[in-house]
C-alpha cells in the first residue's frame, strides 16, 4: 500500500516472512532472559508465544514491539532490520497486558490516538506547470498528509463497530468494565491498519466466559482483517485453540515451534508434553527402530532412529490408553486407584507394574477394579532425554572436594587429583538428595519443575549459583519451594576434563517424531 | 464493673482526641481571630475591614504579593519538574538517595537557611531586592513542589508512555499528549504547596528584602507588632482576607482538576487543607 509500483504478489513474496528474529539475546542484570533465540513469522500467520511465566515470552514481544533492545541479535519486519528503531516507527501495534487506556481521554480519542499520528501517502510533488517534480534520482517525491477530521472520525466508529462498542465513543475509560476496556485497547491497537498486531496476555484479566467469548471474537478478526498477530500467552489451551502455530518458551528458549496438532500429538520434550494437555511421561528404553520398552513390557510404536538400548521419554495421552476389564488382552495389567467423573469423560488412576498412569476414557471403571492397559502404536510418542546424568565442568577445590553450585562437594578422590585440576563431574538423578529444611543441604535451590513419571518425580531444581541439576525423587516437590542439596561422596563421579570440540548445539531442538 | 458492661468500644471514638486538639488548636484560634478582626476597643466593628479597601498601598502590597507568589510557583514548576522526571525515570536515576538529597533543605530550619543565603549574596555582592527575595523564595519551597511532582511521576504506569510510543507517538508528542496531563493532579498539589506559604510570607522578604519587597505578611506581622492601639484587630482582619483569598485559589483549582484528578485515582488537590 505504500508502495505502488510493483504488484503486491511480487511484495508478497518476498517478504513472506514480515518477522524475522535472529539469535536475539536479552540479559536483564546478568540474567539471561531469552537466549539466542530464532523465530520468523509468516504474512498473516496466528503464531502464539506459549510458555509458563517468566519463561521470557513478554520479552520478547517487548524487543519485537521495541520497547526493549536485545541485547544481541536483529530483528527484522518485512526484510528492514528494526532492532533499533523506536516503537513508534514501527508499523507494529500492540495490545496491552493491563489495556493501558489513557484514562484522561474518552473512548473515542483512545482510538483516535494513534490516527491523528500518522502520515499517509498523499501523491506526489508537482511543479508550476503540473508535472511531477523529480529529484536527483530522477524518482517522484512522495506527498504524506494526515488524516482530516471526517477521516477519523469514520475510522474510529468503524474501529468501535468492530469491536462491538459503537455507542460508546463518548465514554470515560475508567467506566467501562474489563471485557469492554479491552475490546477498546483491540480497537485503539487495529484502527492504525498495523501490519502486525502484538497481544500481550490480553485475556489474562477476563473471566472464564468473557474469555471464551473473545478467544473467538479474536480469532473471528484475524481471519477478517487478514492481519499477522502475535499473541502471548501462558494458557495452553488459548495457544492451541486460537493459533496457526505456536512457539513453546521455557527459560529463554524455543522448546518447540509447530502447529498445535503438532505440539500435542508429538512434543519435542518432556517439558512440552507436560505442559500441553495431560499427559503421562515415563522413561523408557529403545530397544530398537519401533520398540520401546517400559512398566517391563515391548510395545510397538512409530519412532526409529534412537540407539540401540537408549534410554528415552515417552508421552502417552490419557485418552490413548485402551482400558479394558481384567480378563481380556492387554499388554499391562493394573488397579484402579482413583475414578472422577469429568462431565463427558472419566478420568482415572491405573496403578500397573508399579507406575501410575493417567486414563481418560467414556466407559467408567470403578475405584479398586482390576483392569488391563494397552497402547496402540500411533499412541505413543518417544522424545529424547534433554539429559541422562547431570554433568559439570569445573574444578578440585580441595583435597578431596569439588566445587559445585557455588559450594564444595566431597567425592572419592582415588585418581589423585590436585587442588585446582580441572575435571568433569557426574552425578546421577537419583543419586542427588533433597533436604526440606535449606540449611541441610550443601547448597540452596529453588524448585524450577517437576514431572511425575509414572513411579517418581523427575524435578529440576535451580542452585542459588545459577546451575541446574535433574533429580530423580520419590517425593514431590513444591514449584518455587527452597531446598538444600546433598551428594554422598561416592555419588559423585569426576573424571579429567579433555577439552574437545563437539558440536552438538542444543538451540532449537529439533523435533524428532 | 456494671457501669462498664454497656460500653463497646467503637471506631469513632478514637477520632476525640483529634477534635480536641484541632478545637483547641485550630477552631479557637480561628474564632478568637474573628472577634479581633470583627471588632475594635471591645466593640462590634467593620472598621478594620474597611481600613483595607481604604489604605490603597495595602491592595498594591497584596497584588504584589499576589504576583510574587505566582512568580515563584512557575519558577518552582519549570525547574522541579524536568528534575522531577529525571529522578523518577529508573534509567537515569537508580537510586533514592538522590530524591532524598533534593528533598533535606526541608529538613533544616527556614529561617537558618534564610540567613546563609543573605551571607552568600552579601559574598558575591548581590544587592537587587526582588532577585534576592525571588531567589530566596524558590530557595525555600523548591522541595514543596519536587515532591508531588515526583510522587505522581513515578507512580505513573509505564505502560501508558509505551502505548504512546507504540501508536506512534515521539517523545515531545508523547510528553505534551500523555505525561503532561497525567500529571496535572501532582502539578496542582505543587502549586498550592508554593503559592500558599508564599503569598504569605514575610520572614524571608524581610530578611533579604528592603521595603520595595513588602510584602502582605509583613503587613500583618507589623501590625500585631505595632504597639498599642488597634494593631492587632486590624492583623487579625487581613489575616482573615488573605486566607479567604487562599480559600477560594484552592477552590477553583479544586474545580479545574476535579474531573482529571479522580480520573487517575489521585484524591483531590489540597482537599485535606480546608
Amino acid at each position: 500500500m505504500n508502495n505502488d509500483t510493483k504488484p503486491p504478489e511480487v511484495l508478497r513474496q518476498k517478504f513472506d516472512k514480515i518477522i524475522e528474529v535472529k539469535n536475539v539475546t536479552k540479559i536483564f542484570d546478568d540474567v539471561t532472559v531469552v537466549d539466542d533465540v530464532n523465530l520468523s513469522v509468516r504474512r498473516g500467520e496466528f503464531i502464539t508465544l506459549l510458555g509458563p511465566s517468566g519463561c521470557g515470552k513478554t520479552t520478547l514481544l517487548r524487543m519485537i514491539a521495541g520497547f526493549e533492545t536485545p541485547t544481541n541479535g536483529r530483528i527484522f519486519l518485512e526484510g528492514q532490520d528494526v532492532t533499533d528503531l523506536p516503537p513508534h516507527k514501527r508499523n507494529i501495534n500492540t495490545v496491552f497486558q493491563k489495556y493501558a487506556l489513557f484514562p484522561h481521554l474518552n473512548v473515542f480519542k483512545n482510538v483516535a490516538f494513534g490516527l491523528k499520528l500518522k502520515n499517509i501517502p498523499d501523491g506526489y510533488k508537482t511543479d508550476k506547470n503540473g508535472g511531477f517534480k523529480l529529484d536527483k534520482n530522477g524518482e517522484k517525491i512522495p506527498l504524506t498528509r494526515k488524516f482530516t477530521k471526517g477521516e477519523i472520525e469514520e475510522k474510529v466508529a468503524r474501529a468501535l463497530k468492530l469491536v462491538g462498542l459503537d455507542a460508546y465513543g463518548h465514554r470515560d475509560v475508567t467506566s467501562l468494565s474489563g471485557g469492554q476496556q479491552q475490546r477498546v485497547a483491540i480497537a485503539r491497537a487495529l484502527v492504525c491498519e498495523p501490519k502486525v498486531l502484538l497481544l500481550d496476555e490480553p485475556l489474562g484479566a477476563l473471566d472464564l466466559k468473557m474469555r471464551k467469548d473473545m478467544q473467538i471474537e479474536l480469532m473471528d478478526m484475524h481471519s477478517r482483517l487478514g492481519i499477522t498477530f502475535v499473541y502471548v500467552t501462558h494458557d495452553q489451551e488459548e495457544a492451541l485453540t486460537m493459533s496457526n502455530n505456536v512457539v513453546v518458551i521455557k527459560d529463554g528458549v524455543i522448546q518447540q515451534y509447530g502447529s498445535p496438532k503438532k505440539i500435542y500429538d508429538e512434543p519435542s520434550n518432556a517439558f512440552v508434553a507436560s505442559f500441553i494437555g495431560e499427559s503421562n511421561i515415563i522413561s523408557a528404553t529403545m530397544k530398537s527402530d519401533f520398540n520401546v520398552n517400559f512398566c517391563g513390557v515391548d510395545f510397538k510404536c512409530l519412532d526409529k532412529g534412537f540407539a540401540k538400548n537408549e534410554s528415552v521419554d515417552l508421552v502417552v495421552r490419557p485418552e490413548d490408553i485402551i482400558i479394558k476389564k481384567a480378563g481380556g488382552k492387554g499388554a499391562l495389567s493394573g488397579v484402579v486407584t482413583q475414578c472422577i467423573f469429568k462431565g463427558t469423560y472419566y478420568e482415572m488412576n491405573v496403578l500397573a507394574n508399579g507406575y501410575e498412569f493417567t486414563v481418560q476414557n467414556t466407559a467408567e471403571h470403578k475405584t479398586g477394579s482390576e483392569v488391563t492397559l494397552d497402547v496402540e502404536p500411533d499412541g505413543i510418542h518417544i522424545m529424547k532425554k534433554q539429559r541422562t546424568v547431570n554433568e559439570y565442568v569445573t574444578e578440585v577445590d580441595g583435597e578431596n572436594t569439588v566445587a559445585l553450585f557455588g559450594g564444595s562437594f566431597e567425592f572419592v578422590n582415588n585418581l589423585g587429583f590436585a587442588k585446582g585440576d580441572k575435571v568433569v563431574a557426574r552425578i546421577a538423578f537419583d543419586k542427588v538428595e533433597l533436604t526440606d529444611d535449606e540449611s541441610d543441604g550443601t547448597v540452596g535451590g529453588n524448585i524450577a519443575q517437576t514431572l511425575y513419571k509414572g513411579s517418581y518425580y523427575q524435578v529440576q531444581v535451580y542452585t542459588d549459583d545459577d546451575d541446574d541439576i535433574f533429580v530423580d525423587t520419590a517425593d514431590e516437590w513444591d514449584t518455587d519451594d527452597r531446598v538444600g542439596i546433598v551428594v554422598a561422596p561416592e555419588a559423585i563421579s569426576v573424571e579429567r576434563f579433555v577439552e574437545e570440540t563437539e558440536s552438538d548445539s542444543a538451540e532449537g531442538e529439533e523435533d524428532n517424531g | 464493673m456494671a457501669k462498664l458492661k454497656g460500653f463497646r468500644l467503637k471506631r469513632s471514638y478514637f477520632s476525640f482526641p483529634y477534635a480536641v486538639l484541632s478545637a483547641l488548636f485550630v477552631i479557637l484560634p480561628l474564632l478568637i481571630t474573628a472577634f479581633y478582626a470583627f471588632t475594635r476597643n471591645g466593640h462590634f466593628s467593620f472598621d478594620n475591614f474597611v481600613k483595607f479597601f481604604t489604605t490603597p498601598n495595602t491592595l498594591k502590597v497584596l497584588l504584589f504579593s499576589l504576583g510574587m507568589a505566582a512568580l515563584v510557583t512557575l519558577i518552582c514548576l519549570v525547574l522541579a519538574y524536568p528534575l522531577a522526571m529525571m529522578l523518577a525515570d529508573s534509567k537515569i536515576n537508580r537510586s533514592a538517595v538522590t530524591v532524598m538529597l533534593f528533598i533535606m533543605p526541608m529538613w533544616i530550619n527556614s529561617l537558618l537557611r534564610t540567613y546563609a543565603i543573605k551571607n552568600v549574596f552579601q559574598l558575591i555582592g548581590m544587592t537587587n531586592a526582588y532577585v534576592a527575595v525571588i531567589i530566596g523564595l524558590v530557595y525555600d519551597f523548591f522541595p514543596f513542589m519536587l515532591l508531588p511532582l515526583y510522587s505522581i511521576l513515578s507512580g505513573m504506569d509505564k505502560s501508558y508512555i509505551e502505548a504512546a510510543g507504540d501508536l506512534g507517538s515521539g517523545a515531545v508528542h508523547t510528553f505534551f499528549k500523555v505525561r503532561l496531563p497525567l500529571s496535572v493532579p501532582g502539578i496542582m498539589s505543587g502549586i498550592l504547596m508554593v503559592f500558599m506559604p508564599t503569598v504569605s510570607t514575610f520572614a524571608i522578604s524581610e530578611i533579604l528584602g528592603d521595603t520595595s519587597t513588602y510584602m502582605f505578611g509583613n503587613i500583618i506581622n507589623d501590625w500585631f507588632t505595632a504597639s498599642g492601639g488597634s494593631g492587632w484587630n486590624i492583623g487579625s482582619a487581613y489575616s482573615l482576607i488573605l486566607l479567604a483569598l487562599i480559600a477560594v485559589t484552592m477552590l477553583i483549582a479544586n474545580k479545574a482538576t476535579g474531573g482529571k484528578a479522580s480520573a487517575t485515582g489521585n484524591a483531590r488537590v489540597g482537599g485535606g487543607i480546608l
